[in-house]
């Protein structure tokens, strides 16, 4: 059967990784390459790199940091941030990613998940939306979490879908930082509304929470988290026996 | 040397950096002449079928291949590199493949319990169902990482190992020197390169 996955995610900023609290705040934690070679050594299914940079210089980093990774790591790397064009989808391919995140490009131009999906499949595209409830709505907000779009989220994440989204991972602002647990009520709204691999994003506090996720949405299919990672509140293999424990199907 | 046959299919980093950790002298080309010079084949890709099949031909490679799989030479295709080596695909319409191992290629859609999702993305076990050298270094349970949604019909005689996915899939396939897997070894950690050393080692002479 096929396993849930567990993804570390690593912010990458002028080559170096950071996490924040609410998307604000941020600290250095570690070195990309070794957290990389780390989690990978201890059952990381995937990893998933995040490029907050603004800068060319930063990008140029970002893609000399990710070429390194990918010749010594062998899982699935997802590469995203600031992802705007095929082209972009081209240079982080080349250095080594599997699978290419896009979030606020797709939202300026939703067209670029059809064009990437016809050049490079769907199992390549994957949907990263940023969600906050607002006015009893689930809403999709841009540029890191700091601009509303106004947009409902299930249609944006169901039209992200049609045009060739493969992946989609929802990141719950409203639970982002604050290790309370997964956003249980919108993750399950995404599930119902898709038929790709859904994965859950923000509230990661403890191995509970994991659990939780996992049992209360079956269909969900992999975990994704930073700062409990990072600084080792959660170590993987402890993860790992606990789901299987719990019934739930891993990799070990 | 080891050949990774280049005909303009998928993205071989991950394929030759794994390769490059195993120790393997493997080399990336287009070149009939490498080709046939080499001691073993790898065939990669990824995409659809069709496209695939026309690159191999118009390329000239699909024949530098057969005559060199009938010249008893290892040949080891990866996910649609492998589907290549079957005779043909139901992928959108029907495809002729390379034909050096008997069997279709079909989809999930319509086949699969309604919960599971297409394409088959992620870490699945393996199960042994025959000897193959590929299996050499792993074990039974030993999770790879697939990631598609056409498959090889399991009833295939070459089937060396199956993944359950709603059904089994097959996995991995061996007939004599033609051998392949439908999964990524080279995304698949410490048991992918185990996969590939199985592969890239060289024969004890007998």
């Amino acid at each position: 059967m096929i396993t849930k996955r567990i993804i570390p995610c690593l912010d990458i900023k002028n080559g170096r990784v950071v996490k924040g609290t609410n998307f604000q705040g941020l600290s250095d934690v570690s070195s990309p390459i070794e957290l990389a070679k780390h989690y990978s050594d201890c059952g990381a299914d995937e990893l998933v790199f995040y490029d907050i940079t603004a800068s060319a210089e930063g990008r140029q980093l970002f893609t000399d940091v990710l070429r390194e990774v990918a010749s010594q790591i062998f899982i699935p790397l997802t590469v995203g941030g600031g992802i705007n064009t095929v082209d972009d989808f081209d240079r982080v391919l080349k250095c080594g990613a599997d699978k290419v995140s896009v979030n606020s490009g797709a939202i300026r131009n939703p067209q670029l998940i059809y064009e990437a999906a016809q050049k490079y499949g769907s199992q390549c595209v994957v949907l990263s939306a940023d969600i906050k409830r607002v006015d009893g709505q689930f809403r999709v907000f841009a540029k890191g979490g700091r601009e509303d779009t106004g947009m409902e989220a299930i249609a944006w994440i169901k039209k992200g879908v049609a045009l060739g989204a493969g992946e989609v991972v929802v990141n719950s602002i409203d639970t982002d930082g604050v290790k309370q647990g997964f956003d249980i009520e919108m993750l399950q709204a995404v599930c119902d509304a898709v038929n790709v691999p859904v994965i859950a994003s923000g509230g990661a506090g403890s191995v509970q929470h994991f659990t939780d996720l996992f049992r209360a949405i079956p269909t969900i299919d992999a975990a994704l988290a930073a700062s409990v990672f990072h600084f080792g509140q959660i170590a993987i293999p402890d993860l790992k026996q606990e789901l299987k424990k719990n019934n739930i199907i891993v990799r070990l | 040397m080891i050949a990774v046959v280049d005909y303009g299919v998928g993205n071989l980093f991950s394929l030759c950096c794994s390769l490059e950790r195993i120790g393997a002298d493997a080399k990336v080309t287009s070149d009939p002449a490498e080709i046939r010079g080499a001691e073993k084949i790898i065939l990669p890709g990824v995409g659809a079928f069709a496209d695939a099949a026309k690159k191999l031909r118009d390329s000239g490679l699909d024949k530098v291949i057969l005559e060199q799989a009938a010249a008893s030479k290892e040949i080891m295709g990866i996910c649609l590199g492998m589907q290549l080596l079957f005779e043909k695909s139901y992928e959108f319409g029907e495809h002729t493949g390379l034909g050096l191992l008997k069997g279709s290629v079909i989809g999930m859609e319509g086949t699969l319990p309604t919960e599971l999702k297409i394409p088959h993305i992620g870490w699945n076990a393996l199960h042994f169902t025959k000897e193959s050298k590929l299996l050499k270094y792993i074990k039974e349970g030993d999770c790879v990482y697939f990631v598609h949604s056409f498959y090889v019909d399991p009833g295939a005689e070459s089937v060396v190992a199956t993944a359950e996915y709603g059904k089994f899939v097959t996995a991995a396939v061996q007939c004599g020197n033609v051998m392949g897997c439908q999964f990524h070894p080279e995304k698949s950690g410490e048991v992918g390169l185990n996969i590939l050393r199985a592969f890239c080692e060289k024969e004890e002479t007998l």
